[in-house]
């Protein structure tokens, strides 16, 4: 009963253009069937991520482990709450993150776990950049 | 089923075959001499009413299989051509999800019974085991089916059940990838649901022979809680137990015909109108009602792994009950203390499942936690500790002397109950004035309308006038993808003749093709086609409106819906209150203003309305006075285009709606009439034994 190989094949890595992405925007794209969100972060949202204690976090990671270094800007996350799978919504709650309205948690401008029944972080999926512009997401 | 029968059928025929293979004895022993306490109540002809509903849901269900398609492209619109197109598919589809509404309520009514009256101590443990297997076996059941319509609350629900697997450590990815299929909730997890969906009720019915056998083996428990002891205490079960049954099951008919005929969706979800979209969580994800007691133990631990693990437990402890209450006076009617805190324990479900339905959010989680540690202090300390330290009254000797001195029974005053009860009526009180406060949007304002009611009808005027409103105004964004051009002359629909429809149909053009030289082509429309969509796809449709796609119009006065709160969802069920929808549509429409109000933002490209969630809606006000010409004279101002085109998208949400009410009322009348013959015929048959 596990993926058949037409599903599988369906999965195959898929690239994505961000050059129409501008600085605060967020776009949603679909990868095996999971919305992944890719942010444009402005400063003020990676700084904020960046002060906080991580060892104070229910999830400790920091922001630098959850990017591409040279490509800040960029948080790429499966938009997928790690509760019980509802889909967050960008830009609200109160770390200006993202918020599950299903349960009521609330993640950081890094994805991160900060309030709420979640018990771990939004995943990151596995991506490279293939240049400044363009990201391959599997 | 209690060893050998001496029972021989007269019938040669019938002998031959009993001699090689003792059905009938078997049946006879069963069902016909089978020796029933005599002292037994109403609650327990819910026995028989479940399996009356598990013959009713299998029978049914095996015909809309017959029609279903099981593919996420096309399953949500092959539950509409049934209800639409089949002949009595309305009906089918009711009944099926009423069917599993009732199946819950009778199941719980069963079980509570149990609770009460100790059916679940020697020697009726296995018994007892085997029900909370197949109340395992329906809550499984129920869920696969819910998914299958695949509207937003089956994709929804099903993404957030299967999610609570993936709290097992280690296992729980690879069993959620097992129950998906696929890397999410998608077509394969649709295609293995309905399969599962399919094959489970055969196996309660297996689990059910085993029940009823355990039952015949055990024999009844009964209210009083001592065993038969001679044969005065007994009547034979037919015609004693049958014919009470079947009163029992008549009047529980009556219960879910009201729901069939008159109210279909008030147990469902508007949002499972909705196609699913993996895009878009709805605001909030409600399980079925039957669920939410259990939801709501979920919810209120703040603990991913703790709260499934507090929520399997919660009915997983069901089956160590026996052990747990150790008390050797059966029934509750003999003990004092057990008796109050079986009604406190009666209560708490009942709110957990009320806290379910509402936002984790506030004083529901603190009032949720509550609960919940209610409900499991009843099974681990409550139950325990009263088999210790209460003192029983007296049970009779037997059978026939509790009948006997029946009369002489008081009434304990249920003081505790009483002040719980008080308790629960200010937590509600309190959380309604909350809940008020925390929604934003007005509540649309109450209409009359022809088709409300037990005997409603549609005004076919209104009909006709809606229908054009559709047309000339709607229909440039708004597509009716469910309506063919036949249906306007169908019987219960806005009375038009065949020759009318077919007129209006060649008004359109509609896409046909490919023809012989492989190229699509336009012609005119025919009755049997569908109206045409304004946009060719979603994408298409929401580009063209700033990024906010209009949605399809057949079933949005089924999909719309508000909150009634407590205590209206309660009266609703009684003045058969359902037109939510068409109350927020109308209001909708007439809802816009001008001046926005202080501390509302409107974004640049929305516009201001009072009735929309969030105020901001995307669709600029579409209706003014004088905008579609009437030509029998009625006003033609925004109030009245709002109310005839609400009737006219309330038809196409449901054309069968007169038939249904038509029938209920028929099928009313034969129950009544059915229900009070057996009711005779019961005192008849019982006049001897009392």
């Amino acid at each position: 009963m596990n993926p058949d190989a037409s599903t599988i094949a369906a999965g195959a890595p898929i690239e994505v253009d961000l050059s129409p992405v501008a600085e605060g925007q967020d776009i949603k794209v679909f990868w095996r069937g999971k919305p992944i969100y890719i942010s444009h972060r402005t400063k003020k949202q990676i700084e904020e991520a960046r002060a906080v204690n991580v060892a104070s976090l229910p999830d400790p990671q920091t922001d630098e482990a959850r990017v591409k270094s040279g490509h800040d800007q960029w948080l790429v996350v499966i938009g997928i709450c790690t509760h019980l799978g509802c889909i967050p919504i960008a830009h609200e709650g109160s770390y200006d993150g993202f918020f599950c309205p299903c349960h009521g948690s609330v993640y950081d401008t890094s994805g991160r776990i900060r309030q709420g029944p979640a018990p771990s972080n939004l995943p990151v999926p596995p991506y490279q950049f293939v240049s400044d512009t363009k990201i391959q997401i599997g | 089923m209690s060893g050998p029968s001496d029972y021989q059928p007269s019938n040669p025929a019938l002998q031959w075959i009993e001699r090689r293979l003792p059905i009938f004895g078997l049946m006879h022993s069963s069902f016909v001499a089978y020796p029933t306490p005599r002292n037994l109540n109403y609650w327990w002809t819910f026995g028989a009413i479940l399996s009356f509903m598990l013959g009713m849901q299998i029978l049914t269900g095996v015909i809309l299989a017959m029609h279903y398609t099981p593919h996420a492209d096309l399953a949500f619109k092959s539950v509409e051509l049934i209800v639409r197109d089949v002949n009595y598919g309305w009906l089918l589809r009711n009944m099926h999800a009423v069917g599993a509404s009732m199946f819950f309520v009778a199941v719980y009514v069963h079980m509570f019974r149990g609770l009460y009256y100790g059916s679940y101590k020697e020697p009726r443990e296995v018994l007892w085991i085997l029900g909370v297997i197949i109340y395992l076996l329906m809550m499984a059941t129920g869920f696969m089916g819910y998914v299958l319509p695949w509207g937003q609350m089956s994709f929804w629900g099903a993404t957030v059940i299967t999610n609570l697997f993936s709290a097992i450590p280690y296992v729980g990815e690879s069993i959620v990838t097992l129950l998906w299929g696929g890397y999410s909730v998608g077509n394969p997890t649709l295609n293995r649901f309905f399969s599962l969906h399919y094959l489970l009720p055969f196996l309660i019915a297996g689990v059910v022979v085993l029940h009823v056998w355990a039952l015949h083996v055990a024999g009844q428990n009964n209210p009083d809680g001592v065993e038969p002891k001679t044969e005065k205490d007994t009547v034979p079960f037919t015609p004693h137990a049958t014919i009470k049954d079947m009163f029992g099951v008549a009047c529980f008919m009556l219960l879910y015909a009201w729901f069939i005929f008159y109210m279909p969706n008030y147990l469902g979800d508007a949002d499972n109108y909705i196609p699913a979209n993996p895009g878009v969580t709805p605001p909030h994800i409600v399980p079925e009602w039957y669920y939410l007691p259990f939801y709501a133990i979920l919810r209120s631990i703040p603990n991913k792994l703790a709260g499934v693990v507090a929520m399997f437990g919660a009915i997983i402890i069901l089956c160590f009950l026996p052990w747990l209450d150790a008390a050797k006076t059966k029934s509750s009617k003999y003990r004092p203390l057990a008796k109050q805190f079986f009604w406190i324990f009666v209560v708490v479900c009942i709110l957990l499942g009320y806290l379910g339905a509402q936002p984790p959010e506030g004083i529901y989680v603190v009032a949720g936690r509550v609960l919940t540690v209610c409900y499991f202090a009843y099974f681990l300390i409550v139950l325990p500790l009263l088999s210790r330290i209460e003192k029983p009254r007296p049970v009779p000797n037997s059978i026939s002397d509790a009948v006997l001195a029946k009369t002489g029974s008081r009434s304990t005053p249920m003081v505790s109950t009483a002040i719980l009860l008080a308790l629960a009526g200010s937590l509600f009180a309190g959380s309604i004035d909350s809940a008020k406060a925390s929604e934003g949007s007005d509540t649309p304002p109450g209409n009359k309308w022809s088709f409300s009611g037990p005997f409603g009808t549609f005004d076919r005027g209104a009909l006709q006038r809606g229908l054009k409103v559709y047309k000339e105004v709607c229909s440039s964004c708004h597509g009716l993808s469910y309506i063919a051009f036949r249906n306007l002359a169908e019987a219960g629909g806005p009375g038009y003749s065949v020759a009318q429809a077919s007129a209006f149909a060649s008004e359109y053009k509609v896409k046909d093709g490919p023809n012989d030289a492989g190229d699509m082509f336009e012609r005119a429309g025919r009755p049997a086609d569908y109206f045409p969509s304004p946009f060719p796809n979603e994408q298409a449709a929401r580009a063209a409106n700033g990024g906010a796609a209009p949605p399809d119009l057949s079933l949005i006065t089924k999909a719309r819906s508000y909150k009634r709160g407590f205590p209206w969802f309660i009266f609703d069920v009684f003045t058969q209150y359902q037109e939510q929808g068409p109350d927020y549509v109308t209001a909708l429409l007439q809802g816009y203003e001008e001046k926005v109000p202080e501390g509302v933002t409107i974004p640049e490209g929305s516009y201001y309305n009072k009735y929309f969630p969030g105020h901001a809606i995307k669709m600029p006000k579409p209706l003014s006075d004088g905008q579609v010409t009437y030509d029998d004279g009625s006003p033609t101002t925004v109030a009245q285009y709002a109310k005839d085109v609400t009737t006219f998208l309330m038809w196409t949400a449901e054309p069968h709606m007169e038939a249904r009410k038509r029938l209920g009322f028929q099928v009313f009348v034969f129950l009544i009439l059915f229900a009070g013959l057996m009711y005779f015929t019961k005192k008849k048959v019982w006049a001897s034994s009392h």
